[in-house]
């Protein structure tokens, strides 16, 4: 049978980013999916060379608007080993709440973008409506809904006091009760069973060998998470991996529907023991040494590579990010798959091409 | 429970890299990334693996003129995919890579390679005409040692 090959992006109603896949089909079926990305490389880490490490943090932030703030915290806990600074106690857990915060408007926003893609308009814009009132915590807190601007060498720059704590406490009572009903459609309704069970399956094996991350791979039964490396207030809170043994596309929704109320298990936690006293300590002089902070993004394991040399700029700033970890997966499990499956399977691995064109 | 901290950096050499990256796959270890440092006479590489949240790197460091460094993708497939990034952005050459772009993964305007050792050259802007604004210097990349190849057939299978 002749071999077709089909242009999918970078421009494509189910991609909100740009990545390019050259699919080679015989008939309706995907034989080889061949990836392209760098339509919108921005090369932050060659501006490590002009920006000095403090204020470098604010372009670490601006990698990607979504898991923006985990990409501060994690340069910051890269410089802070380096540096051996003792961050207060409270900025640690403010750190892990807004950093919960954001996995919750991250898997909100995919499960708007699964819902769209599967055709069910309703349940996107319900999971949208719940992350609206997400964003309104983070506003209230931050000042900012995409770019927190909160995390800093040394700490945070912001307080939440005792009522804006109570105030997200009872937000988060409403944003629970929504969530508990959206995922009751996404875990229950027979057409998204139907749309994903399946579809795109990752043996564990598969998804370990492929350096996968997240819940990628926590879908496909490996019990990893970042957050048991107990940076930040993770040391002190119980975060158990949330793990599916089937490995497919619907095991992928089911991972991320219950990290949701996780999350929101994890702020009510933090809240309940953050400690009083300073958010931040002054931090003077310059780095020298090397370290890599990994944390746990949205999608995933994140990686920061800093390397300094006792000047204000940094040798080297490298980021892998979960996305392009996940890549060789989205690869592998494309072989094979029907042409109609291709939109889902992108999909499913949460991709975030700003992150990856960092 | 490893507290992230725990890492580790172990020098080797072209020679003994495959076996190393073999023996740390027969272990279980996962590839967590592969990066490069351009210094000032050499590109260091850096192979990071993870193993119960232990994180293990391998340092190997190349001559920057004509840096070449033999693919892990036969041990990790996965590799594919930071070799060739290698390749685009640092103008590395790996070979034997089990995916190999030919400068085809980073669609970047600049064409491979995109980062060069050579530093772009800035011309001097032509002296503008009377009555019109000066414009911008011009700069062009330096030119490749390795033209872009067109994409060959893929293999993708493990």
């Amino acid at each position: 049978m002749a071999r077709t090959i089909i242009p999918f992006g970078p421009q494509h109603p189910v991609l909100p980013e740009p990545i390019h896949l050259d699919l080679v089909v015989e008939d309706e079926k995907v034989i080889e999916a061949r990836p392209s990305i760098g339509f919108i490389h921005r090369g932050l880490e060659k501006l490590v060379e002009k920006k000095d490490y403090v204020e470098f943090v604010y372009v670490a932030e601006r990698i990607c608007g979504i898991c923006s703030f985990i990409h501060g915290q994690t340069y910051c806990q890269a410089v802070e080993a380096i540096m051996n600074v003792s961050v207060p106690p409270r900025a640690l857990y403010l750190r892990t709440i807004w950093g919960e915060l954001s996995r919750l408007h991250s898997h909100l926003l995919w499960l708007g973008l699964m819902a769209d893609a599967m055709g069910f308009e309703s349940l996107f814009m319900h999971s949208w409506r719940v992350r609206e009132r997400v964003l309104n915590i983070i506003e209230a807190t931050t000042g900012g809904r995409v770019i927190f601007g909160s995390c800093k060498i040394g700490g945070v720059r912001r307080d939440i006091d005792a009522d804006g704590f109570q105030n997200m406490l009872a937000e988060l009572t409403q944003i629970e009760r929504d969530i508990r009903e959206i995922t009751k459609v996404f875990i229950h309704d027979n057409s998204v069973k139907a749309r994903l069970g399946g579809v795109g399956v990752l043996s564990r094996q598969d998804a370990y060998d492929l350096g996968c991350v997240g819940p990628t791979l926590r879908a496909s039964g490996v019990a990893q998470d970042m957050r048991q490396l107990g940076y930040a207030a993770f040391k002190d809170l119980q975060v158990e991996p949330i793990t599916r043994p089937e490995g497919d596309s619907y095991a992928r929704c089911s991972v991320r529907c219950e990290e949701l109320l996780q999350s929101i298990d994890l702020i009510r936690q933090a809240i309940s023991k953050i400690p009083a006293g300073e958010i931040a300590v002054k931090v003077a002089g310059n780095p020298n040494g090397e370290f890599i902070a990994r944390t746990e993004q949205p999608r995933g394991e994140v990686a920061y590579c800093v390397k300094a040399n006792g000047t204000k700029n940094l040798q080297r700033f490298r980021v892998r990010t979960p996305t392009f970890a996940n890549l060789p997966a989205l690869v592998k499990m494309l072989q094979g798959c029907e042409l109609a499956d291709v939109p889902v399977l992108v999909l499913t691995i949460d991709p975030c091409i700003s992150c990856t064109e960092r | 429970m490893s507290t992230g901290t725990d890492q580790t950096f172990e020098t080797v050499t072209i020679a003994t890299l495959l076996d190393k990256v073999g023996a740390m796959r027969k272990e279980g270890y996962r590839l967590v990334q592969i990066g490069a440092t351009r210094l000032p006479e050499q590109v260091e590489l850096t192979y990071s693996f993870d193993l119960d949240n232990r994180l293990a790197n391998l340092r190997l460091q190349l001559p920057a003129a004509e840096a070449r460094v033999p693919s892990i993708s036969s041990i990790y497939w996965c590799a594919f995919l930071y070799e060739n990034e290698l390749h685009d952005l640092f103008n590395l050459q790996v070979d034997g890579m089990a995916v190999d772009f030919h400068g085809h993964l980073y669609e970047t305007a600049v064409k491979f390679p995109f980062g060069s050792t050579k530093a772009p050259v800035a011309k001097p802007a032509p002296a503008p005409a009377a009555g019109q604004p000066a414009s911008k210097a011009t700069v062009e990349p330096a030119a490749s040692s390795n033209p872009a190849q067109p994409v060959s057939t893929l293999d993708f299978r493990l």
